[in-house]
């Protein structure tokens, strides 16, 4: 009966739905105010509604309803009840209510943080997301739904997959489809202002905290899937250039560019076209994601549900949605010419290689990820294409980027006068080739090519973004959260590049063969298996191994990797034992059965690991701080 | 067949990466260079048969027999470029991750290039443009805030 | 005016390649053989459940079909039937390529099932099979009396493929008495 209701409310949903997109868009057409009021009353009713949907769907995981076909295929009884509960998301059906409630609150969010809008374009905004919402909800209904019962019902359902039964994991798509969604709403702000034909700066006044906030989601959600793999994958990896995560990371990608044009087209009213075409381009990217993951057209070890049929939907929508906006870019664009000017060394120039150097990044790897279905449809035959492509040409384009990012802190707007910083900037790089010289030569041993690059941007880039605070805090100027999050956002950017250069460069590991009793080495570390047992978890049994970590001679701790065995789905898994430490993680995993007591053991130091999703989880956190401003929500003067 | 590949696709990345510390490995070849080509090269391997993943990560039979492939032709003395021919000829392009330089998918390894060098190209011109602009420009205020 | 319409085009050309992808959706899977007009490696096996070796030379002349199977894959169960049909035909010959498994278990599987192959061969460890580019069974080669692969099957063999794929390439003279 619930389960009826969910679905019955989820019909309803759709249908608030065009209302909302109907009487947001037609109603500012012909000149009726009153119409908008409807507009924002379908967004309260498509919210509830959609509540209603997804409650239902959670209710029935936690009651345990098999009786519902995707309940059973995705849960049992034995399942904990975090994750009956994340099981909701777990696979297509589910994950796509999820993302249709997200949409409807985020809509929600927009109409009542709407009252310095004018009234039209706030209208306008509600209707295209209603749009999206549409297609959305239809998706779901037509296809997808989760609500189909199962005649006849069976006693128990198939477990949740074991990969999912994880914390982070259970946190991941929440936070990437909030990512996804926010940036439907930069979306929404561009079609609104190119159907008005007018974008000004207040415009991106209000579009920066949104989009910002989108892209500090996004960011949290693609390092929850970046650490949940290296920790539960077994073999320490953390990055695969797999063609989901490269579907979430090229969204990320724009909308970084995104927030930076945004911020040129706000003080100085440039870039208009720009940011059009990046708040276009960022939300056709995730729609693509999605329609990569769920038809079936790549192989990747992650798709959702191998469906042409689903695909072609996707398709539709794209080109619909898609095709719609950049046909209002080619009409509305070059209306948007703005005259002003900036110098060569200036502010605007940085945020332009930024915005290129970025889209060039992103467009690579489209390339790499597209390749083996762009190769096939055209006839060339199977292409494979694996980090050896991947890993150079991102970085090709973004080692540039982070130089130059870390001298564009200094600039100034319009006139640059980076001559003025050219002290500040000098020290800076000179600090960060000593550190670099020191982890190269001192704390570490060898280095690839690419590691005294990669210590030297990542130095320079957390000392370039202090210079500015620190200068106004001496001067006592005010600091703004927009100044400080700025600050903290693309300090930890620096955080990120050494870590990832320490992790890439100095990452010791070796598979060792081990009996009870028998030791490895690795480095200075040696690993000890003392033990093996059996355990039992709620739904899984595991042979659980004690290793005993040494670093010279001294204890470091005693790991527990486990092999578990879920009794249901019937499949086997690693937990790995990590010992975290400031400066390193110390990683075991168990392998397989050699035979005659022996077991294969993969053990691992990966140093500065964790400071990679530490940086990651910092910079969203300074996107959020530098969204806080006081001054997106002063009203416009008239 | 298609079964097997359907299986190891869709869904059953469980299947795939929850049996990965099986791919664990702990045969040593003789010498640590080779052990080192080794390593390397069964990373730039595709497993045919489970294909996003290398054969020094998969954990079906064939990326084991692979692997033994991979290691017989090290102890016998080819090189990198040798080995890598010899499993193309007998697998196809597909089986290398890093995309054979050709002319079939030289698009591919370019495509980067041009369109860095085309933004290059942009950059310049609005940059001389906007610069020209920023001389006779008085209305924009100097230096806002960030 | 022209370059804001680029976005669109580039769109546009994306829009062709996804919808081609999707029609293509089920023949992803496929990899073509590297094999296909090149000649088919010899191979010296033991025979299943035999001490003596078989050398592929002796099919030489003669247009033959390597079948690549297995006890411990479903689909091989699937297509046996239609392997026994084949052999009945007399069509062509048909090898066994017993892929990684136990002579003992290929043995009793084929008396239980009935036997389509002239010849049966085991490749224990799959040194052999790593010649002929195989990743996963059943696969089925098709060899013309020069030697030359001119045709490989991946996945359970269907009437609809024999007839198709492999009969279709046959001279009429081929094969057995018929």
């Amino acid at each position: 009966m619930i389960a009826e209701l969910g679905h019955y409310a989820l019909v309803l949903a759709l249908l608030a739905a065009v209302t909302q997109a109907a009487f947001g868009l037609i109603g500012p057409a012909v000149g009726k105010p009153a119409w908008s009021a409807v507009a924002r009353s379908a967004t309260s009713a498509q919210f509830m509604l959609a509540t209603i949907s997804l409650g239902a769907l959670v209710w029935a995981f936690v009651q345990n309803d098999f009786s519902v076909e995707y309940v059973a295929s995705n849960s049992n009884s034995a399942l904990p009840l975090l994750y009956r509960i994340s099981a909701v998301w777990g696979a297509h059906e589910g994950s796509l209510l999820l993302w249709a409630w997200i949409l409807a609150g985020w809509t929600l969010a927009v109409s009542w943080r709407s009252d310095g809008l004018p009234e039209g374009f706030a209208a306008r905004v509600l209707g295209i997301l209603g749009l999206v919402s549409i297609g959305f909800l239809l998706f779901t209904l037509a296809t997808s739904n989760p609500f189909a019962r199962l005649e006849p019902a069976v006693p128990d359902g198939r477990d949740l997959n074991p990969l999912l039964q994880d914390p982070a994991l259970a946190a991941h798509p929440p936070m990437l489809y909030a990512g996804y969604v926010g940036l439907s709403v930069a979306f929404a702000f561009a079609c609104a202002a190119m159907i008005e034909g007018r974008l000004d700066q207040t415009w991106a006044r209000w579009t920066r905290p949104w989009t910002t906030v989108a892209w500090a989601f996004l960011t949290v959600g693609i390092a929850l899937g970046s650490w949940w793999a290296y920790y539960e994958l077994g073999w320490g990896g953390y990055w695969f250039w797999d063609p989901v995560e490269n579907a979430s990371f090229m969204p990320w990608l724009v909308g970084t560019a995104l927030i930076h044009s945004l911020a040129v087209t706000e003080k100085r009213g440039l870039f208009k076209s720009w940011t059009l075409l990046l708040a276009i381009l960022a939300f056709s990217l995730s729609l693509l994601g999605t329609f990569l993951v769920r038809s079936g057209v790549l192989v990747s070890v992650h798709s959702f549900a191998a469906d042409p049929a689903r695909g072609m939907f996707i398709l539709i929508f794209l080109v619909m949605i898609i095709g719609g906006a950049l046909t209002l870019y080619a009409w509305r664009a070059p209306l948007l010419r703005s005259e002003a000017g900036f110098e060569f060394t200036s502010r605007e120039s940085f945020l332009l290689f930024n915005n290129i150097l970025l889209v060039v990044a992103a467009a690579a790897i489209f390339a790499g990820t597209m390749a083996p279905l762009i190769s096939d449809a055209l006839g060339l035959g199977t292409l494979s294409v694996g980090r050896q492509y991947f890993d150079p040409v991102f970085l090709l384009p973004i080692l540039p980027l982070l130089a130059l990012a870390a001298v564009g802190l200094h600039s100034g707007w319009k006139r640059g006068r980076v001559t003025e910083r050219r002290a500040a900037i000098l020290w800076t790089l000179l600090a960060s080739v000593l550190v670099t010289l020191l982890l190269v030569l001192g704390v570490w041993e060898g280095a690839k090519i690419l590691t005294p690059v990669g210590f030297a941007l990542g130095v320079w880039l957390i000392l370039s973004p202090l210079i500015d605070p620190i200068d106004r805090w001496r001067r006592k100027l005010t600091l703004t959260p927009a100044l400080l999050g700025m600050a903290l956002a693309h300090a930890s950017l620096g955080v990120f590049v050494v870590s990832i250069t320490a992790v890439e460069s100095y990452t010791r590991e070796r598979d060792l063969a081990l009996a009870v009793g028998e030791a490895g080495q690795v480095g200075e570390f040696e690993y000890r298996l003392t033990g093996l047992s059996g355990v039992e978890g709620p739904n899984y049994d595991a042979l659980r191994g004690e290793v005993v970590v040494t670093e010279n001679g001294k204890p470091v701790g005693v790991l527990y990797p486990e092999k578990r065995n879920y009794w249901v789905q019937r499949q086997v898994m690693t937990e790995a034992g990590i010992d975290m430490q400031l400066t390193r993680d110390v990683f075991v995993a168990l392998g397989e059965d050699l035979g005659a007591g022996r077991w294969s053991v993969r053990a691992q130091v990966r140093p500065l690991i964790n400071y990679v999703w530490f940086a990651a989880v910092l910079m969203a956190l300074g996107g959020i701080w530098a969204a806080c401003d006081r001054r997106y929500r002063r009203e416009p003067h008239a | 067949m298609t079964r097997w590949l359907r299986v190891c696709r869709v869904g059953l990345l469980a299947l795939l990466l929850s049996s990965s510390a099986l791919a664990i490995d702990p045969i040593e070849l003789s010498d640590p260079a080779l052990q080192e080509r080794y390593r390397d090269l069964t990373h730039e391997l595709r497993c045919m048969q489970c294909q996003n993943q290398s054969i020094a990560d998969s954990p079906v039979g064939l990326a084991g027999d692979l692997r033994r492939e991979v290691r017989e032709l090290l102890e016998s003395g080819k090189t990198d470029a040798e080995i890598r021919e010899h499993l193309r000829a007998r697998y196809g392009d597909f089986i290398l991750f890093r995309p054979v330089f050709n002319w079939r998918n030289a698009w591919l390894w370019a495509a980067p290039v041009i369109l860095l060098l085309l933004g290059l190209v942009v950059a310049v011109r609005v940059l001389r443009q906007r610069a020209r602009l920023a001389a006779t420009d008085t209305t924009s205020p100097d230096d806002p805030a960030p | 005016m022209n370059r804001y319409l680029l976005p669109g085009g580039v769109f546009l050309l994306l829009v062709i390649v996804l919808f081609i992808g999707i029609q293509r959706a089920p023949q992803k899977t496929v990899i073509p053989s590297a094999l296909l007009g090149k000649p088919a490696p010899q191979f010296t096996l033991p025979v299943l459940g035999g001490n003596e070796s078989f050398n592929s030379s002796s099919l030489a002349g003669r247009w033959h079909a390597i079948n690549v199977w297995g006890t411990w894959c479903p689909e091989c169960r699937v297509e046996h039937d239609m392997l026994l049909r084949i052999a009945d035909s007399g069509a062509l010959p048909l090898i066994g390529f017993n892929w990684k498994d136990e002579d003992s278990a290929a043995l009793g599987w084929l008396q239980q099932l009935g036997n389509p192959y002239s010849v049966g061969v085991a490749d224990r460890d799959g040194r052999e099979a790593i010649d002929w580019g195989v990743y996963g069974a059943p696969e089925t080669f098709l060899i013309d009396d020069r030697g030359i692969v001119v045709h490989k099957h991946v996945g359970a063999m269907t009437p609809e493929v024999w007839e198709r794929e492999f009969l279709a390439r046959l001279p009429s003279t081929a094969g057995a008495s018929q």
